[in-house]
């Protein structure tokens, strides 16, 4: 609809009616019609209305599975499996919500990293990143209280563990996990609870998303460039260029998120959450949900430091390494955004995702095992606390000094300048990256 | 503080350990892992073998059934293998069940209907223990996701009548079975060539009864299995229809853009 149909085009009167009285259409037109994005995006930027694919998704998913679900601590699991076996089509809504879930991780951590490497966190969105955050925070909780609800093995001891990690706070930590519990151990109260705020906590997400859209409509699109539109030539409008891109990519998404439905679907799961939750049977070893790995590796890492003992340094560890998220737009003090022209920043970026996919790796096995055949005193660990360190040495000690001492390569004139290969008036398209056109995205 | 947990994880696990471990030990530590068998319904195409999981079901109905359950599993759900809704009412009507209250309040027993829950051989596990020595036979509906498919429940069936290790101690009431958890357990040998008759005149030896039933659990774990990898198909091809389609649009609407 452009912007003339709302005033003229067909149906045009009652349109017109409504949006004079509420501006729906209007706001529509002028967000998702005209809303000037830079015309380089690349592939990456697909991710965050995948992300928005997956959450409505999960929701609409997730309201299906609540109409036939149970829960109760005698009745959770079996409904579970009528869900599987004699609502119609329950299998398959439950495998997209099962591994939707799973999805939605992958989606949103390239979608973060996509922000980091380009710096699309640094002035002036570093509100819109926060919300960000905010949003990831939100998305872990409801994913671990929905993990509880099929009521297996690791859904109770994942439980059990998680929310005992709570008695660590001084004092009151015992009185809090009672609290949480609303009994004395991980029972029917607990499961009824996680199961009424993982149906609340996801139309939160859907309130924070709609912060983080609103922000970034006010600052505008970062990019790979990482330089700020300038003229008009280096915007088109979000629709149809970005609706018709977003969808390819929805359609590239859904291939490979149908094959692991229909063809894997248990490919991110633990056999053992296939049987139902015991509290006299204690399984071998207590393994979270895959897109908790890393976080888990850092709690394990921590030893006692002075006078904290080993537990509580090790959920401080974990949840700072999350909240070292908000402070990383004054961390990473670069005038540069993208990685695209900081040359030292980008191995270090890489370097990065590394440790985080070996702390991942670290997180899945026993901290006891040996990490090569031979090595005996090199376990899981050491390895585990050698990559906890180099997590926060990143964000601590590498990106500070790479802001003050790193050198940027010279930036383009513009985007339409570096995309389309003209250069108006004197000076280099820039060195390196910059000068390479840009693929055509 | 998960070292503790651990700690404690493995002390609670050894005090409850399984009624089914009788012995505790230790070669490196693991099971021996079952060699993976080829299944009519493994891969993109793979369909359930009708004539197998019947001869399965006869299987579990006249040996397993005896001590194990399947919860999860009406009579009614059989028409899956290809039984027909008469053989169905035949068979669920070998076995009674309680109803009631009838007009005065009492319950009553009448032969089991096809909408009625699978034969279950124990009342509770109390009573199962008592009559199996103390140990409890688990509930087989989810075995083969349990275990990551029927390759172990047939590697379990085919695993016994090797010589116990020197390292395992002997303990009464156990077989050794080098693919269970602890290497010895409380079930004994459960199939013996001809324990069953096929209707189909297939020979019944404890090997093809091993792999039919284990196909049959695998059935009863993922009744949905066929369809889902039929319509995966058709959903899959369509989606790649639909993506080409759209990166031709997107190709077509940047073009003046280059």
């Amino acid at each position: 609809m452009s912007a003339n149909s709302i005033e003229t085009g067909a149906g045009g009167g009652l349109v017109k009616w409504i949006d004079s009285r509420l501006p729906i259409f209007s706001y529509m037109q002028k967000e998702y019609g005209e809303y000037p994005a830079p015309r380089n995006f690349n592939y990456w930027w697909n991710f965050g209305a995948l992300a928005m694919f997956l959450l409505v998704t999960m929701i609409v998913t997730g309201l299906w599975l609540a109409m036939q679900y149970t829960p109760h601590v005698d009745l959770a699991f079996a409904s579970v499996q009528r869900i599987m076996r004699d609502v119609n089509s329950g299998w398959f809504i439950r495998l997209v919500h099962v591994n939707g879930a799973s999805f939605f991780f992958i989606v949103v951590y390239i979608h973060l990293f996509r922000g980091m490497y380009y710096g699309s966190f640094k002035a002036p969105r570093e509100l819109l990143w926060m919300l960000g955050v905010v949003i990831l925070l939100l998305m872990m909780a409801t994913s671990f209280m929905g993990y509880v609800l099929p009521w297996g093995q690791l859904s109770f001891w994942g439980a059990t563990v998680i929310t005992n990690l709570f008695s660590a706070i001084p004092l009151v930590g015992d009185a809090v996990v009672t609290w949480l519990w609303g009994g004395f151990t991980v029972a029917n109260p607990t499961l009824n609870r996680f199961y009424a705020l993982h149906f609340l906590l996801p139309f939160l997400i859907v309130g924070v998303v709609g912060l983080h859209v609103v922000a970034l409509h006010v600052t505008g699109s970062n990019n790979p460039l990482g330089i700020e539109p300038k003229s008009k030539q280096d915007t088109v409008p979000f629709h149809p260029y970005y609706t018709i891109k977003d969808s390819f990519g929805l359609g590239v998404f859904l291939v490979i998120f149908a094959i692991v439905v229909f063809f894997a679907p248990d490919f991110f799961s633990e056999p053992e959450n296939y049987e139902r939750a015991d509290f006299l049977k204690t399984p071998e070893e207590i393994v979270p949900e895959w897109y908790f790995l890393p976080f888990f590796a850092i709690l394990r890492a921590v030893p006692a430091i002075w006078f904290i003992e080993a537990k509580l340094a090790g959920v401080i560890a974990m949840f700072a390494s999350i909240f070292v998220l908000f402070v990383l737009p004054w961390l990473d003090t670069a005038k540069v955004r993208s990685g695209k022209f900081r040359p030292i920043f980008r191995w270090f970026f890489w370097i990065f995702i590394a440790n985080v996919l070996v702390l991942g790796y670290v997180g899945g096995k026993p901290p006891n095992e040996t990490v090569f055949e031979g090595i005996e005193s090199f376990d899981f660990l050491a390895l585990g606390r050698i990559t906890t360190a180099w997590y926060f040495i990143h964000f601590l000690v590498v990106l500070p000094l790479l802001g003050r001492f790193e050198r940027p390569l010279p930036l383009p004139e513009s985007i339409s300048a570096a995309v389309l290969g003209t250069q108006k008036g004197g000076g280099p398209v820039g060195s390196g990256a910059a000068a390479k056109p840009m693929e055509k995205a | 503080m998960l070292g503790r947990l651990g700690i404690g994880f493995v002390g609670v696990a050894a005090l409850v350990a399984l009624p089914l471990v009788a012995a505790t030990a230790s070669e490196d530590g693991k099971p021996r892992k079952p060699t993976e068998q080829e299944w009519s319904f493994d891969g993109i195409f793979g369909k359930f073998d009708r004539a197998e999981l019947q001869r399965g079901f006869n299987v579990f109905n006249r040996v397993c059934a005896s001590c194990h359950s399947l919860e999860f599993l009406a009579y009614r759900h059989l028409i899956g293998i290809g039984l027909s809704a008469e053989e169905i009412k035949a068979i669920a009507a070998e076995n009674d069940v309680v109803d009631g209250p009838d007009e005065f309040g009492d319950s009553f027993e009448r032969p089991a209907r096809p909408s009625d829950p699978y034969f279950q051989p124990f009342d509770n596990e109390q009573q199962a223990r008592a009559a199996n020595g103390g140990a409890f036979p688990p509930d087989l509906t989810l075995i083969t996701k349990i275990r990551s498919g029927p390759d172990y429940v047939y590697a379990l069936l085919t695993g016994y009548g090797e010589e116990l290790p020197e390292s395992l101690e002997p303990s009464p009431g156990t077989e050794y079975n080098p693919y269970f958890k602890s290497w010895t357990i409380a079930m004994p040998e459960p199939l013996f060539d001809d324990a069953v008759e096929y209707a189909d005149g297939t020979a019944a030896t404890a090997e093809q009864m091993s792999r039919d039933v284990s196909a049959f659990l695998a059935w009863a774990a993922e009744p949905e299995l066929e369809r889902r990898k039929q319509t995966g198909f058709v959903v899959v091809i369509f989606l790649i229809i639909l993506a080409g389609l759209l990166y031709a649009s997107k190709r077509k609407m940047w073009a003046d853009l280059h």
